[in-house]
């Protein structure tokens, strides 16, 4: 019941503080422009004689595009709108009204997740599906395996989430916030030198970006769902920078669900153990 | 208990025992360790070594603290909630049915007199009224205990007496109120019982309802004579401040007809006989001693 009452107060405070609103204006700006460039690249098509073929490759690409802009814009809000929510209420004091209540800390903590997961799969479920809609009605392509794209894109989030948490449990919201967006930069620049890897064939360019990706596998969630989303043949021919030249298998997923597991396994025990 | 953080010792070894059903002080410096000692006792730090038992069960059990309410120093919660939303909220965290919550709110928000503000987010409010409603969250579900860190600070002298009212009805109900403040001048005229703490230990403890008894007496009188103050110490502790004066302090309101009988009957001439209750400001001092830096 606690942790069902934290979830509630935790999604109310998005809605409340604006945070979710904010961000789904600034998502309607991207949605915009998204569209309205997908729009004068169709009329475009129509003045200037491209074949059927390569306006396929460069409007699957738009979308790919598009795809990863959401991608990147749910992963920092989803940083950027839970990085102070425990370290923070650590800091003023304000955990110690809940934490003195009949609810054990892990509910505490527990509901605190849930809550930001149904606020993030609200944002990844409009601003994905508005890309995903735009691309087929005023681009005429639709992503090979959308639903298992969003939701390797909302898991990609909950890594970063449950990364959010543990270190809240530690540090101050600032040293968090650091930690966690140098987590996320370390990744983005591994999952580019895998995909490098993959175009000039070098092993050990691989492994710089596996290790990368095993300290934090969110940029090779993406590039699991890039290849989940784009059509076989653009992926193959190597047109875009999502091609799939290097693609995370089965177990890289299963080691980020694992990762997410274990990094809000220690989360809860560093609540339950730390001082308030 | 004691606590240490690093290389620094918070509480030393604090030992203790509150009575039920009594308004309980809890008194010391700044830095004597009675918030650390309070964050033990409801479980939000844990002891370095020791152990505490809280209504029978030890100290952070998730079923006792359905019988406890806290109010923190400074209370603060989240800014976007009205103060309605806030009790409601803290109603449901304490296992108040939701049918019970529907007439408490209001009931608590008039007991705290902030009924006019009931629809008001808490980022409007002034620290006064934040510690109202901190208040109201403590009791909402009608604990058998409850801690009181500095809930007067920040009130204006209604408030206080307000927050006075309430404790005493609390107490009248049957619960424990255990009150951190250091308006000593409210604990003075709230507290059935006081400690004082210092450095994490307790150094002694007072009933105030026998406080009440205990008299200090200025007295001015000439020919006072060696004799005639060596004799006093029959009824108390007295001590020559100067040629005509003399303090003596006395357990119980008594003594006073002998002393001044003892004074006439030694030769003294008497001018001045003043029974003075001895504040607990002057007992803290006393205790305490003179402030020696944080």
């Amino acid at each position: 019941m606690g942790t069902w009452i934290m979830a509630g107060v935790t999604f109310r405070e998005a809605a409340r503080k604006k945070i979710l609103w904010t961000a789904l204006i600034a998502g309607a700006g991207f949605l915009l422009v998204f569209g309205a460039g997908l729009h004068v690249q169709i009329e475009d098509f129509r003045t200037n004689a491209v074949p059927p073929f390569l306006r396929y490759q460069i409007v699957s690409a738009m979308l790919m595009v598009g795809l990863y802009t959401v991608d990147l814009l749910a992963v920092v809000m989803t940083t950027l709108t839970s990085v102070d929510t425990i370290a923070g209420e650590i800091t003023s004091g304000t955990i110690q009204a809940i934490a003195t209540k009949p609810l054990a800390r892990w509910q505490i903590l527990i509901g605190k997740w849930i809550g930001f997961s149904g606020m993030i799969a609200v944002y990844v479920g409009i601003m994905f599906g508005g890309t995903i809609a735009e691309g087929y009605w005023i681009g005429g392509v639709m992503a090979e395996h959308p639903v298992r794209g969003a939701l390797l894109i909302f898991l990609e989030c909950m890594v970063a989430l449950s990364v959010s948490f543990l270190f809240g449990t530690w540090f101050s919201t600032l040293t968090n916030g650091v930690i966690v967006l140098g987590l996320l930069g370390l990744a983005f620049m591994g999952g580019w030198l895998e995909q490098m890897s993959g175009f000039t064939e070098g092993s050990r360019l691989a492994t710089v970006g596996i290790v990368s990706s095993l300290l934090m596998p969110s940029e090779a969630i993406w590039r699991r769902a890039a290849f989940e989303m784009e059509s076989p043949l653009a992926g193959s021919l190597q047109f875009s920078p999502f091609a799939d030249v290097s693609v995370p298998n089965f177990n890289m997923i299963a080691y980020a669900v694992v990762y997410l597991l274990v990094a809000l396994g220690i989360a809860v025990y560093n609540f339950y153990d730390r001082d308030l | 208990m004691r606590k240490v953080f690093g290389d620094k010792v918070a509480v030393r070894d604090l030992s203790l025992e509150v009575p039920r059903g009594e308004i309980f002080g809890f008194l010391g410096p700044n830095g004597a360790g009675k918030s650390t000692s309070i964050k033990m006792l409801l479980g939000l730090a844990k002891p370095t070594s020791g152990e505490a038992f809280v209504l029978g069960k030890a100290a952070g059990d998730v079923e006792v603290r359905r019988r406890i309410g806290f109010l923190p120093e400074n209370f603060r919660f989240y800014e976007w909630l009205t103060a309605a939303e806030l009790l409601h909220l803290h109603g449901r965290l304490s296992g108040v049915p939701e049918i019970k919550l529907r007439d408490r709110v209001p009931e608590f928000i008039e007991r705290v007199g902030l009924t006019a503000h009931r629809e008001k987010r808490l980022q409007d409010f002034s620290k006064g009224m934040l510690q109202r409603i901190g208040l109201a969250q403590a009791l909402i579900h009608e604990p058998d205990l409850i801690f009181l860190d500095e809930p007067t600070s920040g009130l204006d002298p209604m408030g206080r007496r307000l927050v006075r009212d309430i404790i005493r009805a609390q107490r009248d109900r049957g619960a424990t109120v255990f009150l951190n403040s250091h308006l000593l001048s409210e604990i003075e005229i709230t507290c059935d019982q006081v400690v004082f703490i210092r450095e994490g230990e307790v150094v002694t403890s007072r009933d105030m309802r026998e406080q009440e008894e205990e008299v200090r007496i200025e007295v001015r009188a000439r020919k006072l004579t060696q004799e005639c103050v060596a004799g006093l110490a029959k009824w108390g502790a007295a001590f020559k401040t100067d040629e005509e004066r003399v303090t003596i302090t006395t357990p119980s309101r008594d003594a006073l007809p002998h002393l001044l009988r003892h004074l006439v009957a030694a030769g003294a001439d008497v001018y001045e006989f003043t029974p003075q209750r001895m504040s607990l400001e002057e007992l803290f001092l006393s205790i305490m001693g003179e402030d020696r830096g944080l």
